[in-house]
């Protein structure tokens, strides 16, 4: 059968598609709402807002006025230094748990990537036991025993999230271990380290942060529902999750103090997914993904 | 297919092992010691070293892990110094609730994901669709306690509809049952459908550019067969994975809501469990729901090959 | 030619927009088949030759722009309401794609799809889809044809797919086939044998067919006039013994040359057409195959030659400088 060597243009495959390089106003705003939030963490100390564990038995449930911004709730604490005080914690462990899953997952996941073979296969086989158990439920009963507290509670969220960042990795590491450069390099004579540290985390690291920011989203929420259980950061510390406890049982007379750190929470988690999604489709080598 | 199930089997001993040992370390290595909370205020020297001997804990830990396995093959998890009730007991009083309430918020997100996502799939790139996955990635944001309080806030609160706490058995009451169970299984619905409406929806569109849609248009078909018949049905396989996929978010979830609105399931539970310190219940609810999780994840396994005939037969 | 019309493309256009510009897939072809006849079209790819079924069927994709008219038994398939289309495939209007891998449901029986396109159009029981089903396997030679109803396609070899594909085609007892490739993808034993099942079925059933392919080879004793195509355009037309009598355009003769010869000695290199087809994206003033043109003049190169006749009749080519001599292999 008679085919002609001829194939499709050249320049039609490889021409620089222009992909959506705008990336709209949604993403500027959550990072702005990002710079806000963490601006106001870093320097809650130095700002000029009450101390967010005063209590006064008198102003309790006390609306906005000029001395309380955004009022006070059922124990008479001032709500805006509450929330500001919140966004510390929720933004501490948001970022320092993932943080963890990001360095050992990563790492794990780029060994196992390019080495395979047997370590490769004791890697995930761990990892699968530790994804077998439903993630909320191990990360409580840890806590039940070590006891609460913001360093516990960011250790054992952050070993949860090693499996997701090793998959992540290795499956960056894969594609590009098959690559011309990789394989350049290796038949240059390139050590192993050189390889990995020089070749392929460059390339790994991008995907890796675009999850890392969704991570911190998913751990942001995590960190509220255990708070708002009373099973995250323990008391008089304020965490948004526990100031939507609070503010349940106020829910008929002051439902305000449930959703501003409810909305405070969710602009929050928004930012995060919205600017990781966005540097995720923009790193993922498949064009068009979601 | 006999060899599949048979091979899957095989692999469920070792995990569920792995499991076992995963508990038992978590209960016994970590800091926190049982004859201490169990005595607590009455703890001396040694009646504390009484109880451990009675208990087994002065016993090197290898022996106590074959124990403890040995009674939990017999069915035997443990009595709740507490309440004298056995973990099985306990559990299989709550089971039912826990089920329940999984089930109908797996149901409410698929009657809520599915349609949507069929019809953003069929108009890909409108305007709906683009609301519509616009709304879903928002409400990905959403936490569970968050729409929790904002559905008791607005139905229980405001509207004064539904009962915002509390719970009445199906046997004795089916209707009072399900005006308890709308705002939880809701709540948990509301969770799970923009997972499942976002993944169903990328792999219709896919479909819809496959040759054999093409082909299905081709041979004159009615619009709706060739949505529901030939592009819905190869996507249901990604359906059965999602389901999959969030067994563990659904396990999670479920403990919130029951927590939220006092339903006496096992997340209530197991969080009346660490709140009293009752950890002889605690390590039996864990070990039984993560057992359950696995069990749960090979039936999903199944499931896919009972619906793609390509793994059935032993392709791909 | 004479004869009853079935079916007669007018003047069709299929642009298709891209990041790069528009791009015209087809550009402005003009051809007829007549009630039972067979029209072989040829080009290499990405000659629009896919595109011009898919605007036949009105199955272009979604951006595509499509002008010009589709007269087919009468009824302007272009103009035509969804639902009138809706019962005219499948029932009058049929099509074998190109790859039986990717064009049968591989979640669905091959008795489902069968029976599912039998129901649709004609008014039968289960049972009598079902035994009309083993009918079709069993005529388009597929052995054990009742067992083949419960598998699915995996479970069958590429060559059985592609027979499937026509059976299901045939179903209806269409009065036009449109077959895409219909061996493109297929192991180069089969590819005969299929070719062979197509023209003996259009024979048998006394329907009109559409052949697409890129081989002239396949065209040559199969049908009763060939179109061949070229960027967009239908560049030489002709019934099939006249073209290949005295062909005309010097595209269709480099196609010709480029079918190995069973005579020719090993190893001798295969006369290839040198260069590539244009960028359909920006179109070229002159004639569109004026760059790779051994023949070619300057008066290619800034004009674009229309299909004119021949001498002879029914045979049109779109060139300024045709070969006058009978077809013969460069060397």
């Amino acid at each position: 059968m008679a085919t002609l060597e001829l194939d499709l243009p050249e320049e039609a495959a490889s021409a620089p598609v222009r992909k959506g390089r705008r990336l709209g106003m949604l993403f500027w705003a959550a990072i702005g709402w990002m710079v806000f939030v963490f601006a106001l963490a870093i320097f809650a100390s130095v700002l000029p807002i009450a101390d967010p564990t005063a209590m006064d038995m008198l102003e309790r449930r006390a609306p906005f006025s000029a001395a309380h911004w955004l009022g006070t709730d059922g124990l008479g604490r001032d709500e805006l230094s509450r929330l500001i005080y919140g966004a510390r914690i929720s933004l501490l462990v948001g970022l320092c748990a993932p943080m963890i899953g990001l360095t050992v997952g990563g790492a794990l996941g780029m060994l196992s990537g390019y080495f395979g073979g047997r370590f490769g296969s004791i890697v995930s086989g761990g990892m699968d036991v530790l994804l077998a158990f439903p993630p909320l439920i191990l990360v409580l009963a840890v806590i039940a025993y070590v006891g609460q507290s913001i360093l516990n509670l960011t250790l054992i969220l952050g070993v949860l999230g090693i499996p997701a960042f090793m998959r992540v990795a290795r499956a960056a590491t894969l594609t590009l271990s098959r690559r011309e450069f990789v394989i350049a390099a290796q038949a240059l004579g390139a050590s192993h380290t050189r390889i990995l540290l020089r070749e392929l985390l460059p390339n790994v690291i991008l995907p890796l942060f675009a999850f890392f920011l969704l991570g911190v989203a998913v751990i942001i929420v995590v960190e509220g529902s255990l708070s708002f259980l009373g099973l995250g950061v323990p008391p008089p510390i304020s965490s948004w999750g526990s100031m939507i406890g609070e503010g349940r049982e106020s829910l008929d007379v002051a439902p305000r103090l449930a959703f501003m750190p409810a909305i405070a929470m969710f602009l929050t988690v928004l930012s995060f997914n919205l600017v990781g999604d966005t540097l995720r489709a923009l790193t993922d080598p498949r064009q068009g993904a979601l | 297919m006999a060899f599949f199930v048979a091979r899957r089997l095989l692999y469920l001993v070792p995990v569920l092992l792995a499991v076992s040992l995963l508990t038992f370390s978590i209960a016994s290595l970590l800091p926190g010691d049982l004859a201490m909370t169990i005595l607590a205020d009455q703890a001396t020297p040694e009646n504390l070293a009484a109880l451990r001997h009675d208990m087994g804990l002065d016993q090197p830990i290898w022996q106590r892990y074959f124990t403890w396995l040995g009674h939990v093959l017999q069915g035997d998890f443990g009595r709740s110094f507490r309440t004298g009730q056995t973990v099985l007991q306990a559990v299989a009083e709550r089971l039912p609730v826990s089920i329940e309430l999984m089930l109908l918020a797996q149901l409410g997100a698929l009657a809520i994901g599915v349609p949507l996502a069929i019809v953003c799939a069929a108009r890909s790139g409108g305007p709906f669709d683009r609301f519509m996955t616009g709304t879903a990635f928002g409400m990905l944001s959403v936490p569970t306690f968050l729409s929790a309080i904002l559905l008791i806030y607005l139905f229980a609160v405001e509207l004064q509809w539904l009962p915002a706490t509390g719970y009445i058995p199906f046997a004795e009451d089916p209707l009072a049952n399900l005006r308890f169970m709308v705002l939880p299984s809701l709540t948990l619905a509301l969770a799970e459908w923009p997972g499942i409406m976002r993944i169903l929806r990328s792999d219709m569109i896919a479909t819809l550019q496959e040759d054999y849609i093409s082909l299905a248009k081709a041979k004159g078909l009615k619009p709706a067969r060739i949505l529901f018949v030939h592009a819905l049905k190869p996507s249901s396989l990604t359906l059965v994975t999602i389901t999959g996929i969030n067994i563990g978010r659904l396990i999670g979830g479920a403990l919130i809501v029951e927590t939220i609105f006092a339903l006496p399931g096992i997340g209530r539970l197991l969080v009346g469990a660490i709140l009293t310190r009752d950890l002889v219940i605690l390590q039996g609810v864990v070990l039984l729901v993560a057992a359950g999780f696995v069990i749960m994840n090979f039936i999903v396994d199944l499931l896919y090959a009972v619906l793609d005939p390509r793994i059935r037969h032993g392709h791909a | 030619m004479t004869g009853n019309v079935l079916l007669s493309v007018e003047d069709v256009v299929v642009d298709l927009p891209t990041p790069r510009g528009n791009l015209r897939a087809v550009d402005r072809v003009n051809l007829e088949v007549q009630a039972g006849q067979t029209l072989g079209v040829v080009g290499e790819s990405g000659c629009g030759k896919t595109m011009l079924s898919r605007a036949i069927l009105q199955l272009l994709p979604k951006k595509a722009k499509l002008g010009g008219r589709v007269m087919f038994d009468g009824q302007d398939l272009v103009s035509l309401d969804r639902e009138s289309l809706r019962k005219l495939r499948g029932r009058s209007l049929a099509v074998v794609f190109q790859d039986p891998m990717t064009s049968l449901n591989p979640v669905l029986t091959i008795g489902t799809q069968l029976i599912e396109t039998l129901q649709e159009h004609l008014e039968l029981d289960l049972a009598a889809a079902r035994k009309r089903s083993v009918e079709l396997l069993a005529a388009v030679g597929i052995p054990a044809p009742e067992q083949r109803l419960t598998q699915y396609p995996h479970q069958l070899s590429g060559g059985m797919r592609q027979r499937v594909a026509i059976a299901i085609a045939l179903s209806c007892e269409p009065k036009l086939l449109i077959a895409d490739e219909p061996t493109t993808a297929l192991d180069v034993t089969i590819q005969a044998q299929i070719l062979d099942l197509l023209a003996r079925e259009q024979q048998r059933r006394h329907m009109a067919m559409i052949l697409i392919t890129h081989d002239l080879g396949v065209v040559a004793g199969r049908t009763d006039e060939v179109a061949v195509m070229y960027a967009g355009r239908v560049v030489e037309r002709a019934p099939t013994p006249a073209l290949f009598k005295k062909m005309r355009m010097p595209y269709t003769e480099a196609l010709l040359a480029a079918i190995p010869k069973l005579d020719t000695a090993p190893h001798t290199v295969l006369p290839a057409i040198s260069g590539r087809p244009p960028d359909p994206t920006r179109p070229i003033k002159g004639c569109s195959f004026s760059p790779r043109c051994r023949y070619a003049v300057a008066r290619c190169h800034g004009e674009k030659p229309e299909l004119t006749e021949a001498e002879t009749p029914a045979h049109q080519y779109a060139c300024f400088h045709p070969i006058e001599t009978p077809a013969a292999v460069p060397a």
